[in-house]
């Protein structure tokens, strides 16, 4: 055994993971590697500073309106789900009656009806293309199932 | 005491009983380990309790995607950890420099932003030298070594929340120590551990 091997040992070692068979082993190196027993050492000092920090514990009152903090998130993550929604309809509709308003109003010229058609005809290739692409991306992706 | 894997409370609520009663009783049931972990990832108590309880809300909006196999708490951990590495991205390119510092003079921008030292308890030099490490380091190293020294989870559990093998898990650990022994070592100016 290298002592790269050893690093993976000595790390269960510090962390009580080992079976007797792989401390037997680990101990077997470390009376012939003085820089392996050296850096179990500096290891077992670190370990020992860390395991001694506690992390400060909340004031009770936190823990009374946690309930409630997570509980208004959620309403409030529905309110503003189906605002949007509400809203991106009402834009849908608007758009449409402003559009409709437009070309059927005799006042307006023929050049700006055409335009704003075509304005509208170049906005809807470009998100049909979009969601294509998107869909395309999506179906092909080797790795979508792959958690990131 | 359950184990941190334990899933029946959450499949049960998530699956089954999808009533407020029984996501409050989720919610009660895990709120301190949720927190603990999003301390020891950000450091500070205000962020870390805002991304614990947005984490709680996007896992009931998301409720429907975890099926009856699966164990309840790695994906909300992922949930957490996910909300709050995507804060310590943010808040890493919030910090700026003024611009207008006199010639020679620098800045002592701390290694670790965010990590404030009261968020551990009974503080003293040696603790409060850790913890600023602690917050020095990448998050998948600091990830380590919350849950194994805060969380005091087993390889087994650990490598079960982070989706991998327990040989990565010891891998991680042992790199994770030897950059936090460097770190350590750098603040007190070149000393050992």
């Amino acid at each position: 055994m290298t002592c790269r091997d050893n690093k993976d040992l000595m790390m269960a070692y510090l962390d009580g993971e080992l079976d007797d068979k792989q401390t037997k082993m680990l101990q077997e190196h470390l009376a012939q590697c003085t820089q392996c027993s050296k850096e179990l050492e500096e290891f077992k000092s670190l370990k020992s500073m860390t395991d001694n920090i506690v992390l400060s514990e909340p004031e009770d009152q936190v823990w009374q309106r946690y309930w409630d903090n997570v509980y208004n998130r959620v309403e409030r993550g529905i309110g503003w789900m189906l605002m949007s929604m509400a809203g991106v309809c009402l834009a849908v509709f608007g758009g449409f009656k402003m559009v409709e308003c437009i070309v059927t109003d005799p006042s307006v010229s023929l050049f700006l009806k055409v335009a704003l058609l075509v304005m509208i005809l170049g906005l809807s290739i470009l998100l049909i293309s979009i969601m294509r692409e998107r869909l395309y991306f999506w179906k092909h992706d080797r790795y979508r199932h792959v958690r990131r | 005491m359950n184990s941190i894997l334990d899933n029946s409370i959450p499949v049960e609520w998530s699956l089954v009983d999808d009533t407020k009663e029984a996501f409050e009783t989720f919610v009660k049931a895990h709120m301190k380990k949720a927190y603990f972990v999003a301390l020891g990832l950000v450091g500070n108590h205000d962020d870390a309790l805002e991304l614990s309880q947005e984490a709680f809300s996007k896992a009931y909006q998301h409720r429907r995607s975890l099926n009856a196999q699966g164990k309840f708490y790695p994906w909300f951990y992922q949930i957490l950890r996910n909300l709050c590495i995507s804060h310590l991205r943010k808040r890493k390119h919030r910090r700026t420099l003024p611009m207008d510092m006199p010639d020679g003079q620098t800045l002592d921008v701390p290694s670790s932003p965010g990590f404030e030292p009261d968020a551990i308890a009974e503080r003293n030099e040696t603790k409060d030298l850790v913890w600023k490490a602690i917050g020095a380091l990448e998050p998948k190293h600091r990830e380590v070594i919350i849950l194994r020294h805060f969380q005091n989870l087993s390889y087994e559990e650990m490598a079960q929340l982070l989706f991998c093998n327990k040989g990565t898990v010891t891998s991680r650990l042992y790199y994770a120590r030897k950059r936090l022994k460097e770190v350590l070592e750098q603040e007190k100016g070149g000393q050992p551990v």
